[in-house]
């Protein structure tokens, strides 16, 4: 039997102005096919003689860690745990990039320290001063559930705080790998938003989402995390049936879900995954989805999971959120179910507290 | 020399990432480390490979370091002296 979870502060830098307006109602749908962060003024977070070292992503993360730490009014966490599927990839550009023009000669410190993997987490420890345990999991779409496992086994294991979260950004050459490869929308608008494309590959965005995972509720809670369960290959045939069995041990059944969070990303190769899901077994469940207003990337899941905690303290669902008119009276179970390119399927359960 | 040292607070400025500094904003005798313009010894380093890449120059011995990178005119006077490029 787990401990209880208490998600007591969050923390989110997207390509909405999520660091400014806390209204989710007010943010658009993103209509380009490659959307850059919207970026918080780094000054009021950061030391002026650590960012010009920074990249966008660590800037991010610093930020979002910042935001959520102090919503849970904690100064250091018993632990940092980040996820992110392609780490610091604008200085790994710039690294690789100067061992080929050099021909592996003049290689500088700088852009080599900063591409690696645990750069974010290193760089929030050392502005927080914390030497608590600091890991980095790196697992494509399942980078942030990964870190959010390991977060909450942590407190199963008597830590009281811990601060885990995830964080990708565009580095230009890799973006332009996807792009060449086809997971990126070739379009250069999206019009009338993701739900109407009927074209290949996802629209790309960054971000960085950290959260405060805490034993104990408090004034700022604004869910309990109940479960969170993850597959690298699940078969499409075995979806519906993992799901079942991902509720039963949590004993529940779809019918106790208030609402369920779809990472639904317009990509029509791959979205039938949830569209079977959404005609058949929650078809009389409250749906949501929100890659519209984020983007695509590694760890996009935790904006969905931002916007579920969201969803749980406010107890309603912003309209730009709905997938269906189903509505529910009160929103007590959330379940959020993800996959990338029908790999790396997870499950996570929120309710509320 | 006046042109190397307006050169080498541009590449100083680039290499370094020095937000909100300009070329007007460094004399030629501010101390680049410590209470000057705050370089630290990752900087250092990128001054080094600098020296190697743009003139040539291999700094054998690091204890010499301190002396050439104490300011912009030692750094050009340096230069000047050793220029392979």
């Amino acid at each position: 039997m787990m401990k209880d979870c208490y998600i007591n502060g969050i923390g989110c830098v997207s390509a909405q102005e999520t660091t400014v307006d806390n209204d989710i109602e007010n943010y658009q749908f993103l209509t380009e096919r490659i959307t850059h962060a919207h970026r918080p003024n780094y000054r009021e977070f950061i030391k002026p003689t650590m960012i010009r070292r920074m990249s966008t992503g660590v800037k991010m993360g610093v930020v979002a860690a910042s935001l959520a730490l102090k919503e849970a009014n904690l100064e250091t966490p018993d632990a940092i745990i980040s996820g992110t599927g392609l780490g610091c990839s604008i200085d790994s550009d710039k690294f690789l990039k100067k061992i080929v023009d050099n021909n592996e000669e003049f290689l500088t410190p700088t852009a080599f320290i900063q591409s690696t993997h645990n750069t974010v987490g290193a760089q929030v420890a050392l502005g927080l001063g914390c030497n608590a345990y600091n890991v980095t999991y790196v697992h494509n779409a399942l980078s942030f559930e990964s870190a959010m496992i390991d977060a909450q086994l942590l407190l199963n294991e008597g830590e009281s705080n811990v601060l885990f979260g995830g964080v990708d950004e565009l580095g230009a050459y890799t973006t332009s790998l996807f792009d060449l490869i086809g997971h990126i929308k070739k379009e250069e608008v999206i019009e009338n938003g993701i739900l109407d494309s009927k074209t290949k590959g996802a629209i790309f965005s960054e971000g960085s989402q950290f959260f405060v995972l805490g034993d104990e509720r408090s004034d700022s809670s604004y869910a309990k995390l109940v479960d969170v369960a993850v597959h690298n290959v699940l078969p499409k045939n075995e979806i519906e049936e993992k799901l079942v069995q991902f509720l039963s041990t949590n004993n529940l059944t779809i019918g106790d879900i208030d609402a369920v969070v779809l990472g639904t990303n317009g990509d029509v190769e791959f979205d039938g995954v949830y569209a079977d899901l959404q005609e058949s077994v929650f078809e009389n469940t409250q749906q949501i989805y929100y890659k519209h207003l984020s983007g695509e990337y590694n760890t996009a899941s935790a904006f969905g999971f931002w916007t579920a905690c969201k969803i749980l303290k406010t107890q309603s669902v912003p309209t730009n959120l709905k997938l269906n008119t189903v509505k529910s009276s009160s929103i007590r179970n959330v379940l959020l179910y993800n996959q990338y390119r029908s790999e790396n399927h997870s499950f996570t359960l929120l309710s509320s507290c | 020399m006046e042109n190397l040292k307006l050169e080498l607070k541009a590449k100083i400025i680039e290499n370094l990432n020095l937000e909100d500094v300009e070329v007007g904003d460094i004399a030629n005798d501010d101390a680049l480390f410590g209470d000057g313009l705050g370089l630290d010894s990752i900087d250092a380093l990128e001054l080094i490979v600098m020296l190697d890449k743009d003139y040539g120059i291999k700094l054998s011995d690091p204890k010499q370091g301190k002396s050439i990178f104490e300011s912009i005119d030692s750094l050009a006077a340096y230069i000047t002296e050793n220029k392979a490029k």
